[in-house]
């Protein structure tokens, strides 16, 4: 049995916000059911009491003092940005039109 | 002295892309903490190397702007994903260039071009600055074409940097002079450590060959070799592509098409979701929307503890088997890579074909210790890699044993430049 299906792919690819071509799922439903039955395998290992790792450096909550410093200036942050308006981020319409 | 960076480290005012047509043209305001502290030491930044997208890939054919050829070969893959880094060093393009390594990026394409790369202790080098593929993992390294040379480049890039929270507050480990220790071909005492699972796990001959010769050189110097099981090593491999998709789905959520880089479809009409879809199915290529994918996958309820969470109890499986190995040797040896490049485009069509060049690489990645890569020997007149793991903060001892393998078996380089 596939691990995956075309449909989920599809779901998938929605939530990752990728706009994905009906040729690209058929491509990428193959290719991911290979991977995902092989990386499946971790399922193997019995680790029912066994802690997660989630990086290798024992540590936590890492804080400096409340100092200033400096920082971009805000025409630096938006050199990059594909538009800007008014020393800001424009970002495409968020809210439905109204009815 | 001059030195080449990869393009997934910021460099302020210079175009730094991660090989990807989302970050095209991008100019960074800032300079990644490697990047400084080579600019502090003198070193002039000779341009930006080639690499798979985001470092996803084990040969750069993944790189939107074409890939790298083997200087060994020009048919052949130089590695991936920092086989810019390396094919420069190895055409002698550059006497130094600086890495990442989140799964073999800088020790695999060091191995297939004959060169030195080195995998610094995770925590050891400063994630500042550095496109962020997978946050657990990515390193940035030294490539070079001798191990003192690497060493030195390590002592520079390397330290304790506030502005990467998962950065060790620690001293550097004395490399330079491990490397020149090492050099003086003198071995006598140190315990090298041989995976019994990855002698399963089947390298192509020619690489065990060249593996086994490297082994002899270094026992004739004084090292004794023993034999450690490693019993989770053979999952390493699945943990690492379920972690390492997982961290990079959350890390490339960042390219929405509103901050930096690439933007499509913004007619004015359509709403930010649907010119978000469309710029990321623009910008990034399908190594990246896999990845992407199963990592959306492996984080999805439902999926997510018997994949993500499973990957991460493995991968504290993994860390044991390390601990306890080396309360029996110094370091752990293997070959680099289970084989020597392979031509251009026989691996694409099969994505997990290509997963499969970093069978030996991935475990230190997850566990977080240093490892290096250093010529042995050709196979098929292409080089070999021999990896040299250390313990977590004792990157001074892989370089030990590496200058020793390089004193006994000397550099490489390719026929038509010698």
């Amino acid at each position: 049995m596939a691990a995956i299906s075309r449909e989920e792919v599809a779901h998938l690819a929605r939530l990752s916000r990728l706009a994905v071509s009906e040729e690209e799922i058929d491509v990428f439903a193959g290719q991911l059911d290979v991977i995902l039955q092989a990386v499946a395998r971790v399922g193997e290992v019995v680790a029912e009491d066994i802690p997660p790792t989630s990086h290798s450096v024992p540590l936590t909550n890492v804080l400096r003092d409340d100092v200033e410093v400096p920082c971009l200036t805000p025409e630096e942050a938006l050199a990059g940005a594909p538009d800007v308006e008014e020393g800001r981020f424009r970002v495409p319409r968020i809210l439905e039109e109204e009815a | 002295m001059p030195v080449g960076v990869k393009d997934i480290v910021a460099t302020r005012g210079v175009p730094t892309t991660a090989g990807s047509r989302i970050l095209e043209g991008w100019r960074p305001p800032y300079d990644a903490t490697v990047v400084e502290r080579m600019r502090a030491a003198g070193l002039v930044m000779l341009g930006k190397t080639n690499l798979d997208e985001f470092a996803m890939g084990s040969s750069t054919e993944y790189s939107a702007y074409g890939p790298t050829y083997n200087p060994w070969d020009l048919t052949r893959i130089p590695g991936g994903s920092g086989g810019g880094s390396a094919a420069a060093l190895a055409a002698y393009e550059a006497p130094l260039t600086v890495g990442t390594d989140t799964g073999g990026s800088i020790r695999q394409p060091g191995a297939v071009t004959g060169t030195v790369g080195a995998k610094p202790t995770y925590g050891g080098t400063s994630r500042y600055g550095l496109v962020a593929f997978s946050s657990s993992l990515d390193t940035p390294g030294p490539c070079a074409r001798t191990v003192e040379d690497a060493a030195l480049l390590h002592a520079v890039l390397a330290g304790h940097d506030p502005r990467d929270s998962t950065s060790i507050p620690q001293p550097v480990p004395d490399v330079v002079g491990a490397a020149r220790l090492g050099a003086t071909g003198d071995l006598t005492g140190v315990r090298l450590g041989l995976v019994r699972e990855f002698g399963a796990e089947g390298a192509e001959p020619g690489v065990m060959a060249a593996f086994r010769d490297g082994l002899d050189a270094l026992t004739k110097l004084g090292a004794e070799v023993v034999e450690v099981s490693c019993p989770h090593f053979q999952y390493a491999l699945p943990a690492y592509y379920l972690i390492a998709p997982s961290e990079c789905s959350s890390n490339l959520a960042r390219f929405d098409g509103v901050r930096y880089g690439l933007r499509v479809g913004d007619d004015g009409q359509k709403a930010i979701e649907e010119v978000m879809s469309l710029t990321r199915e623009a910008g990034f290529g399908p190594e990246v929307k896999r990845r992407v994918i199963i990592g959306t996958y492996a984080l999805s309820s439902g999926y997510y503890d018997a994949y993500y969470g499973q990957a991460q109890k493995v991968r504290t499986l993994i860390t044991r088997d390390f601990t306890a190995a080396f309360e029996q040797v110094d370091v752990l040896v293997s070959p680099t890579t289970p084989f020597v490049a392979f031509p251009l485009g026989s691996r694409t069509s099969d994505p997990y074909q290509m997963y499969l060049a970093d069978l030996y690489t991935i475990p230190t990645n997850l566990y977080g210790g240093p490892a290096i890569s250093v010529p042995c020997g050709l196979s098929e007149g292409l080089p070999v890699g021999f990896q040299i793991m250390a313990p977590t903060l004792a990157d001074d001892r892989m370089y030990r044993v590496a200058a020793a393998l390089e004193s006994a078996v000397g550099t490489l380089t390719p026929g038509e430049l010698s």
